[in-house]
């Protein structure tokens, strides 16, 4: 589904050339659930990024569905990211002045879906993280675990194949990181292709994969069961 | 997407910063309410001298001793002018073709009593034509006779302030005044109707005008004022009436107007006028076009997470200038509206307080100031449109 190969990304910060990311290679199968880990600055947000076609590779070519997507246009990347990818973030991204249903109807307003669908559709997928008592509510009445599981109903609503979530728990109590989780997990057995950039091993050991990103290489392959136990680093 | 949707998520943009909205807008109101306004002022005024002319009646010439045109002679030179004299009017009524009606018009300053009151006014020595041209309305008895030309009988018509206050609790009808040393009866009182070109008709004397000639000892008439059937004779009728006095008086030493042609004057130069109020009004338009445009790169900028968000979620660069486009176009709509009823209240307010100016806000200027607020809001909105559609969009997310 998602095929990397030999990505590289480099930045120009000041005159210095950075390079976030070496020449990566990587597959995620339909259905996966994959975690990425690594230090900051190892490339884990970089990559998220030109997997969810916010972003493009300076070099390689990243296929996506059959599709070569480092060689389409904007308009077509668009296209993409409206219809094939949903992405969470850690800071919930949500519009303040839009209540929780109105946060959830954003992508298909864009999308030009008509009001009545668009009312049902979202208050199937807020009702689909939990969030069913809650859509009147605007963001500052939630609190971050209920904005983080609006944001993935906002994130699936346009049913996505895939979704990229930036550290999804950076944010939360473990409490409420293990509700988000839990959301995300069954939406991931119900087939979503789930990518998950994180630094918390708990949220790691979960996936089926684990990608450790080094110095914008993959340093290591790991399953989420041979990750060391909580608390004992990154 | 659609209409209404770009229309509802713009609004709530707009309404999370009400009191910066409200301000960009008021700058736009008061664009629009200057140019309603100030038009509504031009447009009166054009009106008023246009309605003053017209009710002085219609295809009129009226002649004027003395050339007021500059024959390149000396000054003081060339002498008085001839008379304007009775014979002259006689001369005109027969000579110029077309003339339906004419009239001589004498004129002095007497003062007018009945009993222990008086008053100081113009005295008018006409004959019964000049009712008719003049459009003027009798109100009780009758204008001066006609067929009076020579004979100056001791009759005269007052207006209707004068006949008020020389008879205020009693009909001024067949009473005698006095007008300096001579006894008139009153024959007739006319209707109310203000001013004309200066003069209170309502605090005049008429009287026949052989008899306003030998009151004030005059040898010339003031005027002579004819009307013809068509505007398309005036012309005729005025090189006619030039030569016949021209040849009577052995020199051409009479003025000739012709009243349409000064209200067409007067009435362009007003609509210029008013025109050019319009525009330096429209200025302030552009100036609120500059805070619309300062206000949105604000607004671009505090949402830099909202504008990296909606690239996330798939929207088009299109529909981003768009969503951002309509704000600007918003706030320029709601100004304009503003300014609209702002600018008809503010002259409905004012009407009182001028008079007998009416204060007429053209449509084209309303329709004209509310079009120009609107591409005011789409050209000083691109800038900051545009600049939200080139973020990109991970740093955008990012806040960098």
């Amino acid at each position: 589904m998602i095929r990397l190969e030999a990505i590289s990304r480099t930045f120009v910060v000041g005159t210095e050339p950075v390079h976030a990311l070496r020449g990566l290679s990587e597959h995620v199968r339909p259905g996966e659930y994959v975690a990425i880990m690594g230090p900051s600055g190892s490339g884990k947000s970089t990559l998220l990024h030109i997997i969810g076609c916010l972003d493009r590779p300076t070099a390689g070519v990243y296929r996506l569905d059959g599709e070569t997507v480092s060689e389409l246009d904007e308009t077509a990347l668009t296209a993409i990211r409206r219809e094939k990818i949903g992405f969470v973030f850690q800071s919930y991204h949500l519009v303040g002045r839009l209540d929780a249903a109105g946060n959830v109807e954003l992508p298909m307003v864009f999308a030009g879906v008509p009001r009545g669908e668009r009312r049902s559709r979202a208050a199937a997928a807020l009702e689909g993280v939990g969030m069913a008592g809650r859509t009147r509510h605007r963001p500052h009445q939630l609190s971050g675990g209920e904005r983080q599981r609006v944001a993935i109903a906002r994130a699936t609503v346009m049913r996505p194949a895939i979704l990229l979530a930036d550290e999804p728990t950076g944010n939360l109590d473990s409490a409420a990181g293990q509700q988000v989780m839990a959301v995300l997990r069954r939406m991931n057995a119900e087939g979503l292709t789930l990518v998950v950039v994180t630094h918390d091993p708990d949220v790691a050991r979960e996936a089926e994969r684990v990608v450790v990103l080094k110095d914008g290489r993959v340093g290591r392959r790991l399953t989420g069961s041979e990750l060391p136990a909580s608390g004992s680093g990154k | 997407m659609r209409l209404l949707d770009v229309l509802g998520f713009a609004t709530t943009a707009l309404l999370r910063h009400r009191l910066r909205t409200v301000l960009t807008l008021l700058g736009v109101a008061i664009g629009v309410m200057a140019v309603v306004a100030l038009t509504a002022l031009g447009e009166g005024a054009r009106r008023y001298v246009v309605d003053q002319f017209a009710s002085l009646g219609t295809n009129l010439l009226i002649v004027l001793p003395g050339k007021t045109e500059t024959t390149g002679g000396l000054p003081g030179f060339g002498g008085a002018p001839n008379d304007l004299t009775l014979e002259d009017a006689e001369a005109l009524r027969r000579g110029v073709p077309g003339v339906r009606r004419l009239a001589p018009v004498a004129l002095g300053n007497e003062t007018v009593s009945a009993g222990e009151r008086r008053r100081q006014v113009p005295v008018l020595g006409t004959t019964a034509e000049l009712a008719a041209m003049r459009r003027l309305q009798v109100r009780f008895g009758r204008f001066l006779p006609a067929g009076d030309l020579g004979r100056g009988a001791p009759v005269a018509v007052l207006g209707a302030k004068l006949a008020g206050e020389l008879f205020p609790h009693e009909s001024a009808l067949g009473r005698v005044v006095r007008i300096g040393g001579w006894r008139m009866r009153v024959i007739g009182v006319m209707e109310a109707r203000g001013t004309q070109l200066g003069m209170n008709m309502d605090e005049v004397a008429y009287v026949p005008v052989a008899s306003c000639m030998r009151m004030f000892n005059r040898t010339s008439l003031f005027r002579i004022v004819l009307q013809v059937g068509a505007a398309a004779e005036l012309d005729a009728a005025k090189r006619r009436a030039v030569a016949i006095l021209t040849e009577r008086h052995g020199e051409e030493d009479v003025t000739c107007i012709t009243q349409d042609a000064v209200l067409n004057t007067l009435s362009g130069i007003l609509g210029a006028l008013t025109l050019a109020l319009a525009g330096i009004a429209a200025i302030s338009l552009a100036v609120a076009g500059v805070g619309i445009m300062n206000v949105m790169l604000v607004s671009v900028a505090e949402r830099q997470h909202e504008v990296g968000l909606l690239k996330a979620l798939g929207a088009r660069r299109r529909q981003i200038l768009v969503v951002f486009l309509a704000e600007a176009v918003l706030i320029a709509l709601a100004g304009a509206g503003a300014g609209l009823a702002g600018g008809w209240g503010l002259v409905a307010a004012a009407q009182p307080l001028v008079g007998a100016l009416h204060l007429a806000p053209p449509p084209w200027a309303s329709a004209a100031a509310a079009s120009v607020a609107a591409v005011v809001g789409v050209v000083f909105g691109v800038l900051p449109a545009v600049r939200a559609t080139r973020l990109d969009p991970v740093a955008a997310l990012h806040g960098r």
